[in-house]
């Protein structure tokens, strides 16, 4: 009896091991309806660029357990909304030298509505900036404030709360013209293992999307969730965070939250979401 | 800038006999006492130790919360709401403070 039993339990294990992908596909349809009025799409066609290495695109919204996905279809359960409320506080606050608030020069915070979609962008001196950039530009430059940490609260608080304001529009960041080099220098960064386990980003979220590794689902890596609510930090974790978790979890020196290399792979996996609605603030594992 | 900030959600209409469930969350950092601070010593505990909730007059939930509880405590109940009436929520924090919020509800 006991032998049955252990026979039974093998073929279990091999069966699921054989089903491989199709044991932990992306939800097949499961559909992101927020507060029962806002559809947002979570898989789209991809773009040109990827010449085929995806068969459609995902949001990794599609790669949560039920209770994680239903977390976000409800503002008021989406424990983000809370980061981005302070944020409203922080909007109206006049700070610096120049006592000057966000409102002061941007009025209300929907006039930065599609901001998100297309960070990150080159600014006007050539270089690549992120959201945060010009968060900290603006606060420095047109405040007098002292700049904000990368993944400090404040900033967490604002960047949730500008990201907000662009959801449901899709991802156009550019990609040609002057963003064309970093946006090489992303793709490069993507393809580059790193680390003791010489793991790089497309080893996980090209190659073995949908499979697990130990307890966790790989999803696509898209970035369009983004700044998301990680029920693990129970805090918004910013993408450069999640970018230097994943750098550690391949036994790899990091780079630094806000680096050049940081900002070029934002841009270059931002553009493999190209068609992806920004969901503002999502919710994750 | 203020940490500490109740929200409520209830459903937007019901009948008079109806079953309604209420959401509330109260944001707020529930320092347990277990913790130190980077010199080593104790952060004093400051959790919201009690929650409440008034229908029509009567305690329809009284919650003792203990240091266990996370941060941000969000509690759900369902209510059977016979009349129209205010639901009264009420948080008491370890330092003192009391959070109150009133809201009107309309049954048809």
């Amino acid at each position: 009896m006991k032998t049955m039993t252990k026979l039974w339990a093998t073929a279990a294990i091999c069966g699921a091991v054989l089903s491989g992908r199709a044991f932990a596909d992306p939800h097949p349809d499961a559909e992101l309806i927020i507060e029962g009025e806002l559809h947002i799409a979570t898989r789209a066609e991809p773009p040109e660029h990827l010449g085929g290495v995806l068969p459609e695109i995902y949001s990794g919204w599609l790669f949560r357990t039920d209770e994680t996905r239903e977390l976000q279809m409800d503002d008021f359960d989406n424990p983000g909304m809370l980061f981005a409320e302070r944020g409203e506080d922080r909007w109206e606050l006049a700070e610096g030298t120049a006592n000057q608030s966000c409102a002061d020069c941007h009025g209300t915070v929907d006039s930065l509505a599609g901001v998100r979609a297309v960070m990150p962008k080159v600014n006007e001196n050539g270089e690549l900036w992120s959201l945060q950039n010009y968060i900290n530009n603006c606060r420095t430059e047109r405040m007098g404030a002292d700049a904000w940490g990368w993944n400090s609260e404040p900033m967490k608080d604002v960047t949730s709360l500008i990201s907000l304001q662009s959801r449901g529009m899709p991802v156009a960041v550019k990609i040609d013209g002057e963003a064309a080099e970093f946006w090489e220098k992303g793709r490069e960064m993507y393809y580059t293992r790193f680390g003791q386990l010489e793991l790089s980003c497309a080893n996980c979220h090209e190659d073995n999307w949908g499979r697990m590794i130990r307890a966790d689902h790989l999803s696509q890596g898209m970035s369009n969730g983004f700044p998301t609510y990680r029920l693990k930090n129970a805090s918004i974790v910013p993408l450069h965070q999640r970018f230097r978790g994943c750098i550690r979890d391949t036994r790899g020196e990091s780079f630094a939250e806000g680096s050049q290399e940081f900002r070029e792979l934002e841009l270059y996996v931002a553009s493999r979401g190209l068609g992806l609605p920004i969901e503002g603030v999502s919710v994750r594992q | 800038m203020s940490d500490v900030r109740p929200r409520i959600r209830l459903p937007r209409s019901a009948n008079a006999g109806d079953v309604i469930e209420v959401k509330t969350l109260i944001s707020h950092n529930m320092e347990t006492g277990l913790r130190r601070d980077g010199s080593g010593n104790a952060i004093p505990r400051q959790i919201i130790n009690r929650f409440t909730c008034e229908y029509a007059g009567k305690l329809v939930v009284d919650v003792t919360m203990e240091p266990a509880i996370s941060a941000n405590p969000y509690m759900e109940f369902d209510v059977q709401v016979d009349e129209s009436a205010d639901f009264v929520f009420t948080w008491y924090d370890d330092d003192g403070s009391v959070y109150s919020e009133t809201q009107s509800f309309e049954v048809s």
